[in-house]
């Protein structure tokens, strides 16, 4: 009878909790690292793809598109770069609410939705999961990094609960706790962008499984503003990032192993 | 028979409107506000089927408030242009459509700009330097392209407000004898004694 509050997500157990719903949490903190740093000029966001295997075929993912594999980050709106941690299936599910929300909005208003709006309509989303009973809750939470007039560059989060918050710097998935320890210390408010790429990597090659970063372990995406101030996504190809690991001096080095065999 | 101008300056917009309430060939009233503020940055002229237009422009001061106490800050002008217009849009495809003329004067706090749309009861929507709903449009538009000025001082805005009013009052049949005047500038909205 332990198991009593656990089967339905909307019961409260007699210690007040939700069940399902810290399944869910605990199902994404096993899932694939995301990390976010806000800046004055920008938004740096950067993934750990979890599950690759030298047999998956990726030659869809390598060309075409916006840019990335589409694994774990998406262009939500010209404005908005969502990272994603948990079921995947799930999220591919919030990311086309998410797209809907925002065209919804520019059909509307005429305008790009606003950072926190569009947060806020995928959390009244997830809120309901833990309210109407028979399904189960989202296991996905996300990170926003979003740029409107109102408020300039916003990093948000939002978990299964459909809480949601703003971050200066923070992180989802596995390892988030050192991830966002090692974030603390690092980060300063004037922090440039270039430097919040340069601390994005080094967190990021520090809670990660693997000794070597590479492409296939990693994307990577930044939200800067463009000459006409206008907000531009960059969600960096498979080439790119390796081009930035070479530059940071983060990738594997292919050519000394290959000499010495 | 409502007539309403509106025009941009240097940093505000002016918008001017009749205060003449008729049925038909009677006069009821002369008092009457037919410029509601929509947001501390936004002014609404509307015009058209009486009735009408009090239910519609009551609509939209309550959706824009509705949206403002929701994400605490408000529609910009564009924004709310365009909702405006989606609005009557819509409504003209309904049964019972909304017979009403808007001209919106708003101030962008977040560029710093004065914005002034013209619409009309076909989901029409121009920015426009300067605009007129009514018979005084006829009269109005020439005279404002001859001098208006986007870089006027509020002082000279005004005095080319008088310049249609009086144009009107000269010339048309049945013009009305007052108007009330309001500005939207950075520092908000307010009426101005002309």
């Amino acid at each position: 009878m332990a198991r009593r509050y656990d089967s339905r997500t909307t019961i409260f157990s007699p210690e007040g909790r939700l069940y399902q719903i810290e399944y869910a949490m605990e199902a994404i903190s096993h899932a694939g690292t995301v990390l976010g740093v806000l800046t004055k000029e920008g938004i740096v966001l950067a993934a750990e793809k979890k599950v690759t295997g030298k047999l998956l075929d990726l030659s869809s993912a390598k060309e075409g598109g916006y840019g990335g594999s589409g694994e774990k980050i998406f262009l939500l709106n010209s404005n908005v770069v969502g990272g994603v941690a948990g079921v995947t299936a799930d999220a591919n599910s919030l990311v086309n609410y998410a797209r809907q929300a925002a065209q919804q909005h520019l059909f509307s208003y005429n305008e790009d939705i606003p950072v926190e709006q569009l947060a806020q309509r995928l959390c009244d989303l997830k809120q309901g999961y833990t309210q109407y009973g028979g399904l189960r809750p989202f296991g996905v939470s996300l990170l926003y990094a979003g740029y409107d007039v109102h408020y300039r560059f916003q990093l948000y989060h939002s978990d299964p609960s459909g809480n949601y918050s703003g971050w200066k710097a923070t992180s989802i998935g596995a390892n988030n706790g050192t991830a966002q320890s090692l974030l603390k210390q690092e980060y300063k408010d004037d922090i440039s962008l270039e430097d919040a790429i340069a601390l994005v990597l080094k967190v990021m090659s520090k809670t990660m499984d693997s000794t070597t970063l590479g492409s296939e372990k990693l994307e990577f995406a930044t939200l800067t503003l463009d000459s006409e101030q206008q907000p531009k996504a960059k969600i960096y190809r498979a080439s790119e990032i390796d081009a930035l690991l070479k530059k940071h001096d983060l990738a594997k080095k292919d050519e000394d192993t290959e000499m010495k065999s | 028979m409502d007539v309403s101008f509106a025009l941009t300056g240097k940093g505000y917009v002016l918008v001017a409107a009749d205060t003449t309430a008729a049925h038909s060939i009677i006069k009821v009233k002369s008092d009457v506000d037919k410029i509601k503020e929509l947001s501390p940055h936004l002014l609404m002229a509307y015009s058209g089927e009486p009735g009408d237009t009090v239910q519609f422009a009551e609509y939209i001061e309550r959706n824009i408030r509705l949206y403002q106490i929701r994400n605490t800050y408000g529609l910009r002008p564009q924004s709310a242009a365009s909702w405006i217009r989606r609005s009557l849009a819509e409504s003209l495809r309904s049964r019972h459509p909304y017979s009403v003329n808007l001209l919106l004067g708003g101030y962008d706090v977040s560029t710093y700009t004065p914005h002034l749309y013209w619409v009309d009861y076909l989901g029409t929507l121009a920015e426009v330097p300067f605009a007129a709903h009514g018979y005084g449009s006829y009269f109005a538009l020439s005279l404002l392209d001859r001098y208006h000025d986007p870089e006027a001082s509020l002082e000279e805005g005004i005095a080319t407000l008088r310049r249609c009013i009086d144009e009107v009052a000269k010339r048309l049949v049945v013009s009305p004898g007052k108007y009330l005047v309001k500005v939207v500038d950075k520092d908000g909205t307010r009426v101005i004694e002309i």
